[in-house]
């Protein structure tokens, strides 16, 4: 895949024209940064879906499957219109097949402008829509852009502050808040829980995960959370570890246990909490 | 044709008495003369339900099924269970024979006991001789002598006939598979009219077009059908005979449920006695009992385990049909496969579904006798199905995969509402149409034979007419599609001709004379060509066009490998770029192929079909412009090549559909294959999902699609202890195939193709 440089840097102190319209055309909503796109069946969202990857992700979890959608200027510059073209090429077949369309990532509220058009599109269009977000930047998210949400997928790494540091580097503040806010707005919500034997798997930590999804249960109209999917821990992503350079933290660690997997779907299930 | 039914004892078969065969059927043209669509269309009971009156098997059922089961696994480890060396088979040659007398409720077998083989040489000699020694069985001297001294076989005939440029494009493998040592196939009698009119009203309308025939002047056309009615008459007063011996009057119409089975299945029985075709379909029969079987419920005769248990005997005489063949035949198709396509489901041309409750009894028997490959299950499907039974097939694609799918939509609005597959993926109307199997030719060689200035890229020999070979460094896209152009023409004259050649000694040395009386006398005959590695050509032209090939030369010259330079679309990522190249490639060939004149003046068709065939054209094939290496499998059908479809099944299937059935009217096959958690977590939304998928698929105008819902894990495991899958089935390009009982190549293809879930 060629790769063009977003921030191209400019010469001298003349403002570089061609920069400054696409600097423009970015903050518009008008040029993203996209990684790749697939038409996937009951993975994120219901039916089947086109999914646009976006690149871009200010987290780096230690399980990323997709490490190679990291950085913002990986990916392929492309037009809202070229996004839109594909979505409406697909629009009937998606409405035949009950999905729509996500928007994942990398994290799509690096590009929130951008995400926040697609959105605006799919919603003129009839469509579906879902955003598969870690919740981390959810300020940036306006209530006009979740107004065109259906479904957000809310990524929760971990339930204790120390945990989700060490699993992402960052802070789990941002992403409680955002899961509120989106519960009291009536927002539907499908919480998904990457299950890290030996990062993630701690009682504790899943306990607090399912304490926090529990009680965005009794924000708003109630019962925002639909489903919770505990996603067991896989080495697929190694192989894109290796072709970005980077050293995979966890090559030695194997995928959850069926014991393992059935305890932390009973921790949210004695919540009362549909889980898959 | 008009249809003279004698009165019976219970009265004339259409008044009300009780008994009388057509007792409360709704009146119509049906009844003057042959027409079973007419009947069907005033008589059938669309069904919107769910399956939840379906019966499980009785333990009679499970008895019968069990006494079989316990014979298949002998069957397997020898390649047969046994064998009638001497008597060749005809409708009339064998003593009736049983499974269990006593506890059959349908009955009839090809020979004297149950997976007993016949021989019939009429296709040919050598074919007979080599499986019989191949399984250890000696060959009768007086057979022997008979169909090689005194009686012409359709082999030797087409042998006497073919010009020297079809014997090289076939000994290279650029030809392949061609019905000419084999029987063709691919014709579906219409096994109902023998249920619904008796045997001697369709004698008497064959007496009736022979009378029109002997109207006309003798010319050669006109001989060949007065010779063909004769043979037509006296096949069905074999089956008359045939029936008789099992204690059966077929003269009549049927007058109850199991009647209708029964005499439906006697001329079903007879047409695979007469013949060993490639493949033998059963037509469009399940809404078709569904009136009878609604009539004797609705009387009381009979309850929903009765009806149930009706259909799984008929199905589990359709599981045991059983041809003698060789070995390469085998690996060209394998699994045994007989083809019992049975075609269920779709729309009347009125809007109102032709979906009954006899189509979900079909699909039961996939519970009640487990999965299996035969009868060979396909489902019209339509957005417009009801609802429930769509779910209800998706649950058993789920369950068992043992069941396709193909597009209601461009059947019906080019063969009608009462088409019915033959083999895979060949829809024609029932009774009114046959085709000409063609096999296929391989696209990926003849692209390389383009380079090669039509020299085979394995042995340098000439096969193809001399052309100027490539040269330079690069491939140029211009260059080499010009070249590729102009073989085509080559290959579909030299194509047509070796089917001109194949059908005209079939008619005359081994006629299919019990499947064609149960046709009409004009009916439509298709030529249906087919391409191999389609997907192969068009990533090679792709990568010509849009990245840099370098082709390698060996000492003589000869382009043998090619280096891969830059980034390329690749087909089945629903990329228009290479999408087209795959539809230019279907539309040119089909347009130098209607150029041909046919035998008998068939019209044109062809098929983006490989059945398992992919994995031996691919051994013919050298090194392509793709990356492909030398005897690496082609991807099945029309499908994408193995692991290159990146954007997801759906993708996948939308490259796919592009390709247009009108240039395709034989037919266009996907083989997908799906893992369980791809579908969904729970059991409903899996089959809600699948739902939604083959929807997009036939809106998007997809023509078909065989689906797999299986684990990677369960295949090799299976390929490890083949002893505990007996009934593991797998669907490869049109039908399906217990995969214990693939070659190890083969086995090791289907595990190379692209599973479909997220990473």
């Amino acid at each position: 895949m060629h790769t063009i440089n977003l921030e191209t840097p400019t010469i001298g102190r003349h403002p570089d024209p061609i920069r400054t319209a696409r600097l423009e055309a970015i903050r518009d909503g008008q040029l993203g940064s996209v990684h790749s796109w697939e038409l996937v069946t009951a993975v994120d969202g219901p039916g089947t879906r086109l999914t646009i990857f976006l690149s871009g992700c200010t987290l780096r979890c230690q399980y990323c499957h997709n490490p190679d959608t990291w950085k913002l200027p990986d990916g392929i510059p492309t037009t809202l219109r070229e996004v839109t073209d594909r979505i409406d090429r697909y629009a009937k077949v998606l409405t035949s097949a009950h999905g729509g369309v996500t928007l994942s990532g990398g994290e799509p509220l690096v590009q929130p402008a951008f995400a926040a058009a697609i959105f605006r599109h799919c919603r003129r269009a009839g469509l579906h829509t879902a955003l598969d977000t870690s919740g981390f930047l959810g300020d940036r998210a306006t209530d006009a852009m979740l107004d065109d949400v259906d479904l957000v997928l809310l990524d929760v790494k971990s339930g204790l502050p120390e945990t989700y540091l060490r699993v992402t580097g960052r802070e789990l503040a941002p992403t409680l808040a955002f899961g509120r806010r989106l519960a009291e707005r009536g927002a539907e919500i499908w919480v998904r829980f990457v299950l890290v034997p030996g990062l993630t798997d701690a009682v504790d930590n899943v306990d607090a995960v399912a304490d926090y999804v529990a009680s965005l249960q009794g924000l708003g109209a109630g019962g925002a959370v639909t489903r919770v999917e505990v996603l067991p821990f896989h080495q697929m992503g190694q192989s894109k570890w290796a072709a970005i350079g980077v050293v995979y933290p966890l090559a030695d660690t194997d995928p959850p246990t069926d014991e393992l997997i059935d305890r932390v779907c009973s921790q949210f299930r004695e919540r009362g909490l549909m889980v898959y | 044709m008009t249809v003279v039914v004698e009165p019976t004892l219970a009265g004339t078969p259409g008044d009300g008495s009780p008994g009388a065969p057509w007792r409360e059927f709704a009146a119509g043209p049906w009844q003057d003369g042959i027409d079973v669509r007419d009947f069907i269309q005033l008589n059938h009971t669309p069904y919107e339900g769910d399956g939840s009156f379906l019966s499980g098997p009785t333990d009679r059922t499970t008895a019968l099924w069990s006494k079989l089961t316990a014979m298949f696994p002998a069957e397997r480890d020898r390649g047969v269970y046994d064998v009638d060396p001497s008597t060749p088979s005809t409708i009339t040659s064998h003593a009736p024979g049983y499974i269990d007398r006593d506890h059959e409720l349908i009955v009839g077998l090809q020979t004297d006991a149950p997976l007993k083989r016949a021989i019939m040489p009429n296709g040919g000699w050598r074919m007979v001789e080599d499986a019989l020694l191949t399984y250890g069985y000696h060959p009768d001297p007086q057979v022997k002598k008979i169909f090689t001294e005194y009686r012409k076989t359709h082999n030797q005939g087409v042998f006497d006939v073919y010009p020297p440029d079809v014997r090289a494009a076939r000994r290279s493998h650029v030809i392949t598979g061609l019905p000419d040592a084999y029987g063709r196939g691919r014709i579906i009698g219409d096994y109902r009219r023998v249920a619904l009119y008796g045997v001697d009203a369709l004698i008497a309308a064959k007496k009736l077009d022979r009378a029109e025939l002997d109207a006309h002047r003798s010319t050669a056309e006109i001989i060949r059908d007065r010779e063909e009615n004769t043979d037509q008459i006296s096949a069905l007063t074999d089956l008359k005979e045939m029936a008789a011996g099992y204690g059966f009057d077929i003269s009549g119409p049927a007058a109850t449920a199991q009647e209708a089975i029964q005499w439906l299945y006697f001329a079903y029985l007879a047409a695979v006695k007469d013949q060993n075709g490639a493949a033998m379909s059963l037509g469009r029969t399940s809404t078709f009992l569904d009136i009878y079987l609604q009539r004797d419920l609705l009387s009381g005769l009979i309850t929903e385990t009765d009806a149930q248990e009706l259909v799984d005997d008929l199905v589990i005489k359709l599981r045991i049909v059983r041809f003698l063949r060789t070995p390469e035949y085998d690996a060209l198709f394998s699994g045994d496969p007989t083809w019992v396509t049975e075609t269920i489901g779709g729309m009347a041309e009125d809007g109102r579904t032709l979906v009954t409750r006899n189509s979900f009894r079909m699909l039961q028997t996939l519970y009640n006798l487990g999965p299996a490959p035969e009868p060979n299950l396909t489902i019209l499907w339509s957005d417009r199905l009801p609802t429930e039974f769509k779910r209800f097939c998706a649950r058993v694609s789920i369950d068992t995969s043992a069941i396709q799918y193909e597009s209601d939509e461009l059947i019906r609005t080019n063969w009608g509402d009462d088409a019915a597959i033959a083999c895979c993926v060949s829809a024609m109307r029932v009774g009114k149409q046959m085709q000409f199997f063609g096999a296929r030719v391989n696209l990926a060689k003849v692209l390389l034979y383009a380079i090669n200035g039509g020299k085979d890229e394995n042995t340098g020999q000439q096969v193809a007419p001399v052309s100027p070979a490539v040269t330079g460094d690069v491939l140029d896209y211009a260059d080499v599609s010009a070249k590729f152009d102009t073989l085509l023409d080559w290959l579909a004259q030299t194509y047509v001709d070796a089917l001109n050649c194949v059908h005209y000694m079939h008619d005359k040395y081994s006629y299919e004379r019990l499947e064609m009386a149960l046709h009409d006398q004009q009916i439509l005959r298709t030529m249906a060509c087919g391409i191999a590695g389609l997907s192969v050509v068009a990533d090679s032209l792709s990568a010509i066009r849009y990245g840099t090939v370098h082709p390698v030369r060996d000492d003589a010259g000869l382009v043998t490998d090619y280096l891969v330079d830059g980034e390329y679309p690749i087909y089945g990522n629903d990329d228009d770029r290479v999408d087209d190249i795959a539809v230019d490639i279907v539309k040119s060939f089909m347009t130098k192929i209607r150029r041909q004149p046919t035998y008998r003046d068939a019209v044109h068709t062809q098929s983006v079909l490989t059945i398992t065939s992919n994995v031996v054209y691919g051994k013919a094939t050298g090194n392509t412009p793709d990356g492909r290496r030398a005897g690496e499998p082609f991807a099945p059908g029309a499908n994408p090549m193995n692991g290159r479809d990146t954007h997801g099944m759906l993708a996948s299937a939308l490259s796919v559909a592009k390709l247009p059935y009108d240039e395709a009217q034989d037919g266009i096959s996907l083989t997908a294959t799906v893992v369980p958690s791809g579908l969904g977590h729970l059991p409903a939304e899996q089959a809600d999902n699948l739902v939604g998928l083959l929807d997009a698929y036939v809106v998007s105008r997809g023509f078909h699609m065989n689906i797999n819902v299986l684990n990677r894990e369960t295949l090799q495991d299976a390929m490890i202890h083949p002893e505990l899958y007996p009934q593991l089935t797998i669907r490869v390009s049109g039908y399906a195939v217990n995969f214990v009982r693939l070659t190890r190549e083969q086995q090791l293809d289907v595990l190379s193709r692209t599973f479909h879930s997220h990473v």
